[in-house]
């Protein structure tokens, strides 16, 4: 029995537990139907099926790459080794995202089941969740299930009585935003500095101690086992023709209904703002909406009818990620906005390649020009440059997507760049946002 | 113990959904009241804590027998944490946002004594779960 709204717009199903169970009680998640995914898979289901059902149910990745799980994790069943390794990626860097959090506070068992499941179907025996020290409560919460979940022998030797053996080890971040990024955390995980490695060779081909490495997100976990019992054409039915399924979003900023929302792909922006959202409070206008965090750009007003999937909102600039929106009301200054995604990349910049070591940091001085009102217009010029030259030579996502908010800034709000070069008593200057240190920065 | 068979994990299932009576939405016409308190980071840093003890210290002093308190997860409302849902049998849900320490008399006065919701401090669920 599930309990019906009267107007549903959201269907949660990497949530349906949280707010339902005690997290600290695997009992609970028995009740609800738990570890009988796991069951299934074990034993009346062979490796090629489960990946099969997982292809079919047209899954992709929900930390942002969308990546097709069932293909991710075939390529990684399909390698030769001995050793295999199933990684949780629970770092969740993007400042504003709370997604994972509340799925590991809230249901830390549906994560659990699922890479059991998944190290069965690519053949892994060892799996590893990094989560970032940042989220003490999910570190307590997810250390109690480990415990509970290895009394009752859903981890350890001979899972359900089969000859698969599987266990899970906790490592910890230390707050470094690029340790999202798979090649990177595999780096942390080895005890190295969070640096990305080349691509290819992909983890699926050699990641951890070179073997291969299958990395998934939290909330593409959350959605394995409800694949499992009610089937990949369940889960088809749902979104769009290429993006399938639901979708966690955490919404912030201003809007008056702060919090998670998990919604079919498919559903439009302007739904999710005004009608779950609640619209902006205080009378205010919408002006923009920032998906993906520091990696995505804004999307104003006319985009705000396309529906939701990781194609459409790439073709208008933004991306999905993993799941962030930053709504933006008229007292928003957009360089502004653009300005502190930068402080921002440009601080986790690992360093390791030029174009995003030197290139995140002359894109911020620049914009730091321009909202202190002593840009020219060859200042806007040298960002342009800088900015395609970032996104198309840096080692890894995070200087290949640094200059996203200002590219789309500028696409969709030219205007208040030209503002602040032209007019010198400019209403909305440089704001109430400013940087949070000031060393090393020229000018 | 370690369960060793599907009809391992199904009986147990059976023996704690008896004892226990958690279904999706706690809503079978016998067994006792939930009171499903949130506490995920964002519900405890806004004093669900708090709530949660108030609950139990007054259920205790009350002699309540047919209400349990449980700690949840994240429910998702964020905006008007601490969030608390009643779950009574045979009943809709009812979501309260915005349940601090003081407000947990009048929950338990009105709705899990006197079975009447409190409106002014009940917030819309809208959202459907598999």
């Amino acid at each position: 029995m599930s309990e019906t709204a009267k107007n549903p717009k959201q269907y949660r199903i990497a949530l349906r537990n949280c707010g339902l169970i005690n997290p600290e009680n695997i009992l609970d998640y028995i009740v609800v139907g738990g570890y009988e995914a796991l069951g299934r898979v074990l034993t009346t289901m062979s490796q090629d099926q489960v990946i099969d059902e997982i292809k079919k149910s047209g899954l992709r990745g929900r930390g942002g790459g969308g990546f097709s799980t069932g293909l991710k994790w075939e390529i990684t069943k399909n390698q030769k080794s001995k050793d295999k390794y199933i990684i949780c990626n629970a770092d969740e860097g993007d400042p504003g995202a709370f997604m994972d959090r509340s799925i590991l506070e809230g249901d830390p068992h549906s994560v659990l089941e699922a890479m059991v499941i998944g190290g069965y179907a690519i053949g892994a025996a060892n799996g590893f969740i990094y989560i970032r020290a940042e989220y003490p409560l999910a570190i307590f919460r997810l250390q109690t299930a480990l415990q509970q979940a290895r009394e009752l022998g859903f981890l350890g030797e001979n899972i359900f009585n089969t000859s698969f053996s599987f266990d899970i080890q906790l490592k910890y971040g230390a707050g470094a935003f690029v340790c999202g990024e798979e090649t990177a955390l595999i780096n942390s995980c080895e005890g190295k500095r969070g640096e990305p490695n080349y691509k290819p060779p992909y983890p699926a081909e050699e990641g951890y101690w070179g073997c291969p490495t299958c990395v998934n997100n939290v909330e593409t976990f959350a959605n394995i086992a409800p694949i499992i019992l009610k089937g990949s054409s369940w889960f088809a039915s749902i979104g769009t023709e290429k993006s399938k399924g639901t979708k966690v979003f955490a919404l912030a900023g201003k809007v008056k209904n702060v919090g998670l929302v998990e919604v079919p792909m498919g559903t439009t922006l302007r739904e999710i703002i005004f009608q779950i959202g609640g619209g902006i409070p205080n009378g205010h206008k919408f002006k923009a909406v920032q998906t993906g965090g520091p990696s995505g750009g804004v999307i104003p007003e006319k985009h705000l009818d396309i529906p939701l999937d990781y194609d459409n909102l790439v073709s208008i600039g933004s991306m999905m990620g993993s799941g962030g929106m930053i709504i933006m009301d008229e007292t928003d200054n957009m360089v502004n906005i653009a300005k502190f995604y930068l402080e921002f990349t440009m601080d986790e910049s690992c360093g390791r390649c030029t174009p995003c070591r030197i290139g995140t940091k002359r894109l911020y001085e620049k914009l730091n020009l321009i909202t202190r009102r002593k840009g020219t217009m060859a200042d806007i010029d040298a960002i342009k440059q800088l900015a395609y030259m970032v996104k198309g030579s840096s080692l890894c996502g995070l200087g290949q997507t640094a200059p996203n908010p200002v590219i789309s800034t500028m696409k969709y709000f030219w205007d208040e760049y030209l503002a602040l070069i032209k007019d010198i008593d400019h209403p909305r200057g440089e704001g109430r946002y400013q940087a949070k240190n000031k060393i090393g920065l020229k000018s | 113990m370690k369960i060793g068979s599907l009809e391992n994990l199904k009986r147990i299932k059976e023996e704690y959904q008896k004892n226990m009576n958690i279904e999706q939405g706690g809503q079978t016409p016998e067994g006792q009241i939930k009171i499903l308190v949130g506490m995920g980071t964002c519900g405890i840093s806004s004093g669900s804590r708090e709530t949660y003890n108030t609950f139990s210290d007054e259920i205790t002093a009350q002699n309540i027998t047919n209400a349990q308190v449980v700690p949840v997860g994240c429910i998702g409302c964020c905006h008007s944490e601490p969030t608390v849902q009643v779950n009574k049998p045979g009943e809709q849900p009812v979501l309260y946002g915005n349940v601090t320490k003081d407000k947990v008399r009048e929950i338990i006065e009105q709705h899990i004594k006197n079975g009447k919701a409190v409106e002014s401090l009940s917030l819309e669920i809208n959202f459907d779960r598999m």
